[in-house]
């Protein structure tokens, strides 16, 4: 089912919308927040220069150092009284990120993961249990409002306890499951550690994830588990836009439709800045044209995508970012060579005998960089030939994949660490040697 | 005669084996005979135990990677060349010779643990 008829418009008509949008959000922040006033002063431009939606290439980014430096409300476009919301990044790398909403701002938050669940399958329906963990973070409530919405019966279960969760799916009849990729794995485990059958003993049909990066080999992985006619669709967004909703999967799993009444997107070189064309690999830009507390101009994601705009099998016609690859944040550089910690996860979900957790360790010796992945055996072997050829292979596909040696470290069953949020699998011990 | 050998994989860390040894005497599982042979980064602990399905079940529990397998079981006098009588009995097979390791050398025969590509027939062999 397509939920708004925004979804659906031509491009022209897409296009009129976001100009008329863009323009009065450019000259509301400009009144409105000093901050974006000398920034655009300094760069010289006047809201009165958007003129088309090519203007937008006029203006300044927005960066999460600008978040940092108007901490906490300094780019906020209304007095307080009027918020209605605080969220919070975790702030792992600095002060957190703060958010605010307006009364409408909940409401277009609302409609935009409205729209994304039914992208994935969703409907009223559905027992949708929410496996995000509440509190600051916005990807729990921003689902739980979406899927409340179209009327789905919802269970804020959060994260943790990992039993009561297998419990909850059994006894309440979840049919949907809202989750991280690798919590969505990691409850699999324990359903079978409990001698539950996911795939068989739960009713759960369909899974929308996100907050974390979805490979087809861990999308692979989940069906393997959560059985072949689950509907698994990925989700994205960040708290400095509004939290989960900016774009979804849609059936057809071409990319994520992009809510673009909403927000503007842009693809740009991120060493240079400059706007690239459509199909283009780059980083990710979004431009918020219909928000009242934060409304960012041009926000740098460190996201990196493409965009695709012809119109999707599923009717709708909203332009699509390709799913993630990896973060610019993400990128580790090894020897030169730029590294997603994705392209190791393939490779690793690639080997049968080992299971879907690894750690990737960055240590220098000497003047060279070393990869070490820390991988668990998922076979039992007594041959220490049968451990070698693992490796071997392993180490294989991720030279044929990154071009770099690396050494596979082989691991006994659940030792390494298991995460219930965003998963940090990598070490990079470069800088503290 | 054929026995069933306990194979754990234990990486080269602090505590591993340690940590092997106390789930099986959590379980009362005696350990007769074993065998540790390491690499650089992780070793294979292969035991003869009293119990090896009981072992396997609680080593698997405590996140162990661990297989049980055939194995002969050798009684052999104690005599120079006796082992290799053996061996060559199996080897004109064409079975391979794995790994081998001491069982019991007390009392008037001594014993060993033999790890042969195929232990039905190099049981036959020797019978």
């Amino acid at each position: 089912m397509i939920w708004s008829k925004e979804e659906t418009l031509s491009r022209q008509e897409m296009e009129a919308l976001q100009l008329e949008r863009l323009q009065e959000t450019v000259r509301r922040v400009y009144e409105k927040v000093p901050y974006y006033r000398n920034k655009m002063d300094e760069a010289g431009v006047k809201p009165d220069d958007v003129k088309t939606l090519a203007d937008l290439q006029k203006l300044p980014f927005t960066t999460k150092q600008d978040m940092r430096d108007s901490y906490p409300f300094g780019l906020f476009a209304v007095e307080k009284e009027k918020l209605v919301r605080i969220h919070a990044s975790s702030g792992t790398t600095g002060k957190p990120t703060v958010v605010g909403y307006t009364e409408e701002d909940l409401h277009t938050w609302t409609d935009c993961v409205s729209r994304i669940a039914c992208m994935g399958g969703a409907s009223e329906k559905d027992v949708a249990q929410i496996c995000f963990g509440y509190g600051m973070f916005t990807g729990a409530l921003g689902l739980h409002y979406g899927l409340e919405h179209i009327g789905a019966t919802i269970i804020p279960s959060s994260t943790g306890n990992s039993q009561k969760q297998i419990m909850y799916m059994q006894d309440f009849g979840t049919t949907l499951l809202v989750a991280t990729p690798s919590y969505a794995l990691r409850l699999a485990e324990v359903a079978q550690e409990m001698g539950v059958d996911p795939a068989k003993d739960l009713s759960v049909k369909i899974a929308l994830v996100g907050s974390e990066l979805l490979t087809d080999a861990m999308r692979e992985e989940m069906h393997a588990v959560w059985g072949q006619d689950i509907k698994i669709t990925s989700n994205y967004g960040m708290s400095e836009l509004m939290g989960p909703g900016v774009s979804g999967e849609c059936l057809e799993h071409c990319g994520m439709h992009i809510n673009e009444d909403y927000f503007i997107p842009e693809i740009i070189d991120s060493v240079t800045g400059e706007v690239l064309p459509a199909g283009e690999r780059g980083e990710l830009v979004i431009t918020c044209i219909k928000k009242e507390g934060l409304p960012l101009i041009r926000y740098r994601t460190k996201d990196i995508t493409r965009l695709f705009y012809e119109p999707c099998a599923c009717g709708r016609t909203t332009c699509r970012m390709e799913n993630l690859t990896g973060r610019s944040d993400d990128m580790l550089k090894i020897r030169g060579v730029n590294v997603f910690p994705s392209q190791i996860e393939e490779v690793i979900l690639s080997v049968k005998e080992l299971g879907p957790h690894y750690e990737i360790v960055v240590t220098r010796e000497g003047y060279s960089d070393m990869l070490t992945v820390r991988v668990e055996l998922n076979k039992s072997t007594d041959s220490f030939a049968e451990l070698q050829r693992i490796e071997k292979t392993t180490a294989g596909k991720l030279k044929g994949m990154l071009g770099l040696d690396a050494k596979v470290q082989l691991e006994s069953p659940s030792s390494l660490q298991r995460f219930e949020g965003k998963a940090k699998r990598v070490k990079d011990l470069r800088k503290q040697q | 005669m054929i026995k069933q050998q306990l194979s754990v994989f234990v990486e080269n860390r602090q505590g591993r084996l340690g940590k092997v040894l106390s789930v099986l005497n959590d379980n009362d599982v005696n350990i007769m005979s074993m065998s540790l042979a390491d690499t650089t980064e992780y070793g294979l602990f292969r035991l003869i135990v009293d119990k090896p399905e009981l072992g396997k079940e609680k080593l698997t529990e405590s996140g162990f990677s661990c297989i049980v397998s055939e194995v002969l079981v050798i009684k052999l006098p104690h005599e120079p060349g006796s082992l290799q009588k053996i061996l060559q009995k199996i080897t004109d097979e064409k079975i391979d010779v794995e790994y081998l390791y001491g069982l019991d050398t007390d009392g008037a025969q001594a014993s060993v643990v033999v790890k042969t590509s195929d232990p039905q027939r190099a049981a036959k062999a020797l019978s």
